[in-house]
């Protein structure tokens, strides 16, 4: 090689423009992006731009449209008026108290039962055994199951049938709370299985028990995770209507209700009935309580996001 | 730490050490760690291992090992990876019971008593036999926390300023903590994470701690300090460290025990099989056999 370059001449013109050449080859293998390239990609991301597009201009155009037609009616009367065949003296007030009620019941049901199932499922049942997978399967079918079915349920079995409350505030809660079991306990396995094996080890090691190291270590740093279900959960309940249609919902009460056995209306009823009246008012009334709807979702959401990002445990 | 041997051995005089009275019924084991430490009653035997074998799935992982480990001593398991060190760690306080596909054969005396006896509790195991893990798992909690967990889920008495206070200079952690008691255990090094770790461990007062590779994920001045503190601790524990380093087995370590991986026939299957176990100075010195040999100085694994 030494020999070689021993005998390489100074430069002359032709090894300038074999240099330039060489350059010029290795500049275009670098930087020209072919042609087809460029316009596949920029086609790739519109498409995909053009999807998010569809789904924000239709709640964007909802929003919109409510607050035009809903502005009129969005005042302090709309929360304070309760229901009414009058649409200037009808408001959301007997509305927002029951489907707060029903949340409450809702919230005392799911949160111990979702999370002893999600425990059982993950701490305790052996992954191999058939019953665990059975559930598992079963509950992840009943995450998909709709909702209508839920009310059925609830009217067979919860309204009349074996448990016979009636159509009451309790059997609108128990109903909304078998249609969301299902997610909250989806969620809570997924805190659950968060907290690394190492930990219950480690605690396990020291002489704790199975239960000592679910309740003082598993759990706690669960939690966020968990609390973050539960309220995706509600706020999936709290706009749910179909489930309550067969249930006997009021849409129209000469009181407020005011604990688990008295007569029941929710927010989302009260506005499919306003939305179904001839009268001009009424729709304005829906259009006033979707807004209504919405802000309390954005604002559960919220908090659960909130949640999450401060809490949850890094590993 | 002198002192802190002088205050365990007056301790135990007057209170007896009642935190295991519960467990000694339960498995009718005396830990008899209140004897003098370094008095002929210290090579009194700890764990008398019989022809123990380990499974998963039915596949061997470690086969017919019979050894004894002796109070107040160091014991290392050296070998190549795979040769089911960790494994036979695990059977010594019946961590492996937490995976399900294990099976336990031949028998694991602790003080004389089967460890897989009918009548014997997992749990009451683990209280008297405690264990360090490879990776440092410090609780999500704070220092602490940490500390204060054990001793409060198996109600010991005292103060538990105290315990921790009394965990943590046993550890050699306490200079560096004692103004950050509070603070998160995620915020310490690794060092600090694992010496928080044996803390812990050495906070509920076992007899034996077992070590799982526990320098492994340390720099070395972290593990001269882990190293330093073994010595300490075997005036008051008997130690059983697994470890890939031989260097560290024979620094700090009274007995060694060799392990090496075995192939069947087909040379599909693979388990560990112990090939010698003796004085560190012998295993590192003058090994009986010529595998030992060639593993200590470097010619295989």
């Amino acid at each position: 090689m030494s020999d070689e370059r021993d005998r390489f001449e100074p430069r002359t013109a032709r090894a300038d423009i074999a240099v330039a050449g060489a350059r010029g080859v290795t500049a275009a293998v670098l930087s020209d992006q072919p042609r087809k390239d460029v316009i596949r990609n920029s086609m790739f991301a519109s498409v995909l731009f053009f999807a998010i597009a569809i789904a924000l201009a239709g709640l964007a155009w909802l929003i919109a449209d409510s607050l035009i037609e809903g502005s009129s009616r969005l005042n302090s009367d709309l929360f304070t008026n309760g229901t009414s065949s009058l649409p200037l003296t009808a408001g959301l007030k007997s509305a927002i108290i029951g489907t707060l009620w029903i949340m409450f019941f809702v919230v005392l049901f799911i949160v111990p039962i979702g999370i002893g199932a999600a425990l059982f499922l993950e701490e305790y049942a052996s992954k191999e055994s058939r019953l665990a997978r059975a559930v598992e399967v079963n509950i992840q079918n009943l995450a998909g199951v709709p909702s209508i079915i839920y009310g059925l349920l609830g009217l067979a079995f919860i309204a009349r049938g074996p448990l016979g409350l009636g159509f009451v505030v309790l059997t609108a809660s128990i109903t909304l709370a078998l249609l969301v079991l299902p997610i909250v306990i989806l969620v809570a396995r997924e805190a659950l299985r968060s907290v690394p094996p190492s930990i219950r080890e480690g605690s396990l090691a020291l002489g704790a028990t199975q239960w000592q190291t679910i309740r003082r270590q598993v759990l706690p740093a669960a939690i966020p995770g968990i609390a973050t279900g539960v309220i995706l959960a509600l706020s999936r309940a709290i706009g749910e209507t179909a489930p309550l249609l067969p249930l006997g919902a009021a849409t129209f009460l000469t009181s407020d209700p005011s604990g688990p056995f008295s007569d029941f209306t929710a927010m989302p009823l009260v506005i499919f009935n306003w939305v179904k009246q001839p009268q001009e008012e009424f729709q304005a009334l829906a259009a006033a309580g979707i807004i209504v709807l919405i802000l309390m979702l954005v604002l559960m959401n919220s908090v659960a996001i909130y949640l999450r990002n401060r809490f949850e445990q890094r590993w | 730490m002198a002192d802190l041997t002088q205050e365990r051995s007056d301790e135990q005089t007057s209170a007896g050490g009642n935190d295991h009275a519960g467990v000694d019924q339960a498995i009718a084991v005396q830990p008899d760690r209140f004897q003098q430490p370094g008095s002929a009653a210290s090579k009194e035997k700890v764990f008398e291992l019989q022809e123990i074998s380990v499974a998963y799935d039915g596949n061997p992982a470690v086969k017919e090992v019979t050894m004894d480990v002796h109070k107040g001593e160091v014991t290392a398991m050296i070998g190549p990876s795979g040769c089911g060190k960790s494994t036979l760690l695990r059977c010594l306080n019946r961590m492996n019971d937490l995976v399900p596909s294990a099976a336990v054969t031949g028998k694991a005396l602790y003080h004389g008593e089967d460890l897989y006896g009918p009548k014997v509790d997992p749990v009451q195991v683990r209280k008297l036999i405690g264990m360090v893990f490879q990776k440092p798992n410090p609780f999500p909690k704070s220092i602490y926390d940490n500390i204060a967990f054990g001793p409060r889920i198996l109600a010991m008495k005292g103060d538990m300023d105290e315990i921790v206070e009394k965990a943590l200079r046993g550890a050699a952690l306490w200079d560096e903590v004692k103004d950050r008691l509070e603070s998160n255990a995620f915020g310490m090094s690794g060092g600090q994470q694992q010496r928080l770790c044996i803390a812990r461990c050495i906070a509920v007062e076992p007899d034996v701690i077992l070590m799982d590779e526990p320098c492994s994920a340390l720099d070395p001045i972290s593990t001269g300090k882990i190293e330093d503190l073994m010595l300490e601790m075997k005036r008051e524990f008997s130690i059983v460290i697994v470890t890939h380093n031989m260097q560290q087995a024979a620094r700090v370590s009274d007995r060694t025990a060799f392990l090496m991986v075995e192939l069947d026939a087909t040379e599909q299957n693979r388990w560990g099989r112990l090939v010698e176990y003796d004085e560190t100075q012998k295993i590192f010195t003058n090994p009986s056999n010529p595998r030992t040999e060639d593993y200590v100085s470097g010619k295989v694994g």
